[in-house]
């Protein structure tokens, strides 16, 4: 089967555009009639950029006949709905925001575009990204390309569909507590989730702001490291983002692996795992021993308080950073109400969804004056814990290997009445963002019945490259992720 | 039955800077509504605060300068609240750990000198302003003015330390004496530069245990402080003499009325629900950087009120007067520098400049007569040029035109006649004519020397030497 453009990587794709076998207006053309031809299924896109994205690819063309070019230039990418980008719609999946257009950009944004990236479109996420399977979007949920009777996974899950579907050669997502990692897994395509600072939040709109983080979601790993160099790096407007050096991470998937030490950590190794999904860890593990990693045995004892922990820090957090969303200044304003405070509680009753709703109840009740020891300065107390879990666990080891969900994708509408089961599908993401460190999801099998399912490399802070690389040279020796949902 | 009142202060003091707290735009007062606002202070979705270090240098000054320990880590919190005006639905400010603690400053009471304790002080974003009324594109309609969303604030708070309103007022005029002198707060009250919270309770005279408090919200002048403390004490005082409680609550001082009501009780106390501000790092501050402030702190009114009776001999009331500002102290201290007489320095400056300033109300960094052009003028008297009394006139003078006193003498022909023959030809010629008076004096009504005094000096136009004058008069009257 020939391969179409919508099928390249960047790396692929870049190769083409340099020795000008394809251009990039061609790239996009191609991009926007597979959206177009695709998405009434999927329904990864809440607003495609048509006309800018075409303007946007004759520009690159022409950096590219003057020989200006870098690995992103004319490369047809598409955002989440939570990056705000200047004179675009901005929802973030909410009807709060449904008329939203922001006035600025967000640097990850702004740091792409000055590459040449091409803008498609914003991608369907749960409202304000609290979500474990994009059902919580305003606009509906997106669909999974390799079951549309599935979820994709959330809440970037208009992300990790898109890449799935492609509909764009890659894209961008956050992640507060999976939500790249985990809809990468159930996608089947390469998620990372860099450490907490690597990247700006400047211009994405904030669900919990101590565990939010940009990554991309990639084709393959190598696309995932160059993503990562073009985003990463320190913003003077976000006092939070670190100013350490950006390394090439393209130069460190160097295939070799050999003495690398994994651990694998008991507590993610449990009974009641889907059988699909241990299979798979097996598989992986045998696959990294043949490449001559080393294994070790380990524990991360307060893995079992990390969903208690995170749906207090970031209900917390969320019940702040939503508060300015009350119809004053912009977004959705009631159109029948009466005097101030009815005008603020009928356009947020109306705004916002049942989950966001249902997490602001709980992290108000958290910073509860009463209840603000016992359960949030209890939570930041078990962070702690939960942090030095992982520093102790990076004194023997590498880079620690875990599945990223506990089960394949699950049925549209299966856990939206069962918030519980909801919040666990996310059990094994989470204590890497309450412990700020990077993480990737790729790729390591299917289920039996042909759904993705994905591993998990966890690194040490600031260390993006050494599981870039152990990811790669996974990569190298299997084939799932050449393998394409079939649209 | 006797009662006590209790009082602390929560002070608001709008910061100088020239941008905000937490974004670049201007601080300036008075610009276009929302002409000086961006993400940041707009509150959009995505927007992060970064902060300004102008902010904590300005906050380090206050501590030093209050006797506080500087936090060498210190946090930014969220204090969550819904109101049009405040952008994020949040005011980012300090909680738990606030940049300087455990302060204290002496005020003056009665004579004597009374320690008053400052708990903590704090930075924080000011809100935005609603404008109600007639706007262009509303009728009737209320608007959101963010100018001044994001200005930065200090929060002074004091010790329940304060027991009447004339001490809140010592120690709130205090406070604005020290941030107006370390220029970080230009102290307008009217503008709301600088406001006052009172924390105001009563108990039985001799008791340990404080009453219950009421807080009066926003009084924008000395005088309405005052008046609020005053009210309120003799409200709670009149409550618990009825055999009422005083509760706790929120009350807004009416200028109008003198007298203070309920604005919110307890019930409907705000759950602020504060918590540390995840967008924001801890502030460090290390030692150096404490030094640094520390070696750039002017003087402070106390310490020259000691070296100004000290180096230039006058008396504290003179040295007290003279501190009441940071320009009008530079004034007295350059001026003194060029002539060397302290005194006659601080007299003239209490007395001539004063009241020009005072008649004129022009600012003292603004006056006419230049610390250089008084200490001339001084040196004339000082060498006998021209009388204190002709020195008045000049001084009036160099207040119009700003000339140079010596110009202003030489031009008018005011100089002093210290020629013994030419006053005495005057005297001889008014005790010729005053022959009466003269024979009466002489016969004992010795009272009539001031009258010759002074027709010689009119005679003179006021140039004769006062003392040549007073010492041939003397002589020629007896003679």
């Amino acid at each position: 089967m020939p391969m179409e453009i919508f099928d390249l990587t960047i790396h692929e794709l870049h190769d083409k555009l340099e020795s000008k076998e394809v251009s990039s207006v061609e790239a996009t053309r191609a991009m926007l009639a597979r959206i177009e031809a695709t998405d009434p299924k999927i329904g990864s896109f809440i607003t495609v950029t048509k006309e800018q994205a075409l303007a946007d690819a004759e520009v690159a063309d022409r950096c590219i006949a003057d020989g200006k070019t870098g690995m992103l230039t004319g490369i047809p990418l598409a955002l989440k709905d939570i990056f705000l980008t200047e004179g675009v719609r901005t929802t973030c999946g909410s009807r709060i925001l449904h008329n939203f257009i922001p006035p600025y950009s967000a640097t990850s944004w702004e740091k792409l575009k000055g590459q040449g990236a091409v803008l498609l479109g914003k991608l369907n996420q749960d409202e304000f990204a609290m979500g474990s399977s994009n059902e919580s979007s305003c606009f509906g949920p997106s669909r999974n390309p390799w079951n549309t009777e599935c979820i994709p996974g959330g809440s970037s899950g208009g992300s990790a569909a898109a890449v799935a579907a492609r509909q764009a050669t890659a894209t961008l997502g956050t992640d507060t507590g999976g939500s790249i990692r985990q809809p990468a897994s159930h996608c089947g395509c390469v998620g990372l989730k860099p450490t907490y600072g690597r990247v700006s939040r400047y211009g994405v709109i904030a669900y919990a702001s101590s565990l939010d983080q940009v990554g991309p979601l990639t084709r393959d790993v190598t696309d995932c490291a160059v993503i990562l160099g073009a985003i990463a790096g320190h913003d003077p407007k976000d006092s939070t983002s670190v100013d350490a050096p950006v390394p090439d991470y393209k130069a460190a998937l160097t295939g070799n692996i050999k003495g690398l030490r994994i651990g694998l950590p008991k507590e993610y190794f449990i009974e009641g795992l889907d059988p699909d999904v241990q299979k798979t860890m097996a598989q992986a593990i045998e696959t990294y021993r043949k490449l001559g990693a080393d294994f070790v045995d380990i524990s991360l004892p307060h893995t079992d308080f990390a969903v208690a922990t995170y749906y207090l820090i970031a209900t917390a957090e969320a019940s702040s950073n939503l508060a300015r969303y009350d119809g004053v200044r912009f977004g959705h304003r009631s159109p029948q109400a009466d005097g101030l405070i009815d005008m603020m509680t009928k356009s947020r009753s109306e705004g916002f969804g049942l989950e966001v709703k249902r997490r602001i109840m709980i992290g108000t009740y958290a910073l509860s004056s009463g209840y603000y020891d016992a359960y949030y300065v209890k939570a930041q107390k078990v962070r702690t814990l939960i942090m030095h879990d992982f520093i102790r666990a990076f004194e023997e080891v590498d880079v620690i290997l875990t599945p990223v969900a506990p089960t394949p994708a699950f049925k549209i509408g299966e856990k939206i009445n069962d918030p519980l089961q909801m919040y666990l599908s996310d059990i094994f993401t989470i204590p890497v963002n309450l412990a700020g460190t990077c993480a990737i999801a790729l790729p390591a099998g299917f289920s039996a019945n042909g759904l993705p399912i994905g591993l998990q490399l966890i690194g040490k802070p600031f260390n993006e490259e050494t599981i870039l690389r152990a990811a790669h040279a996974f990569e190298q020796a299997t084939d799932w992720h050449n393998r394409k949902a079939e649209l | 039955m006797k009662y006590q009142p209790v009082i602390g202060l929560e002070i608001h003091v709008q910061l100088l800077t020239d941008s905000k707290i937490f974004c670049g735009c201007s601080t300036k007062f008075g610009a276009e509504p929302n002409s000086q606002t961006c993400p940041v202070c707009l509150g959009l979705p995505g927007a992060l605060p970064v902060f300004n270090e102008k902010v904590a240098e300005f906050a380090i000054k206050a501590g030093l300068a209050t006797n506080c320990t500087i936090s060498p880590r210190s946090i930014f919190a969220r204090k969550n609240y819904f109101y049009p005006d405040l952008p994020k639905g949040y005011q980012i400010s300090q909680f738990e750990e606030p940049i300087c603690l455990k302060g204290w400053l002496d005020i003056q009471v009665d004579g004597g000198l009374k320690r008053i304790g400052i708990t903590r002080i704090h930075m924080e974003e000011d809100a935005g302003k609603l404008v109600h009324g007639d706007i262009s594109g509303l009728e009737d309609g209320s608007g959101v003015d963010l100018n001044r969303a994001c200005t930065p604030l200090l929060e002074i708070v004091s010790e329940p330390d304060l027991r009447s309103a004339d001490e809140a007022i010592a120690y709130l005029k205090k406070i604005h004496q020290i941030v107006t002198w370390l220029g970080i707060c230009d102290g307008n009250m009217e503008e709301g530069s600088f406001r006052c919270d009172a924390n105001v309770s009563v108990m039985p005279a001799g008791s340990q245990t404080f009453g219950t408090r009421a807080e009066i919200k926003n009084v924008n002048s000395f005088k309405f402080v005052k008046q609020a403390i005053e009210h309120e004490i003799e409200r709670q005082i009149d409550l618990i003499e009825d055999g009422g409680t005083v509760v706790q609550e929120t009350r807004l001082f009416d200028p109008n009325s003198g007298k203070t009501r309920s604005m919110r009780g307890k019930e409907e106390a705000h759950d602020y629900r504060y918590f540390p501000d995840p967008d924001l790092v801890p502030l460090v501050i290390d030692d150096a950087w404490v030094q640094r402030v520390r070696s750039e702190l002017p003087e402070l009114p106390e310490q020259k009120i000691m070296r100004f009776t000290d180096e230039y001999g006058i008396p504290a009331y003179d040295a007290e007067v003279l501190t009441a500002s940071r320009p009008l102290a530079e004034y007295y201290e350059e001026c003194v520098t060029l002539n060397g007489n302290g005194k006659a320095v601080s007299n003239w400056v209490m007395g001539e400049l004063t009241r020009a300033l005072n008649d004129s109300g022009a600012s003292i960094d603004k006056c006419p007569v230049t610390p250089r052009l008084l200490a001339e003028l001084l040196k004339l008297i000082d060498s006998g040029t021209i009388s204190g009394k002709i020195a008045k006139t000049v001084f009036d003078e160099m207040w119009r035109s700003g000339k140079e006193p010596g110009k202003i003498v030489e031009e008018q022909g005011l100089i002093q006649v210290s020629d013994s023959g030419a006053i005495e030809a005057i005297i001889d010629e008014i005790l010729a004519r005053e022959a009466e008076q003269v024979a009466e004096y002489r016969s004992g009504k010795e009272k009539l020397f001031g009258f010759f005094v002074g027709q010689v000096m009119k005679a003179s136009k006021g140039k004769a030497n006062p003392a040549l004058v007073n010492e041939l008069l003397l002589k020629k009257l007896n003679e």
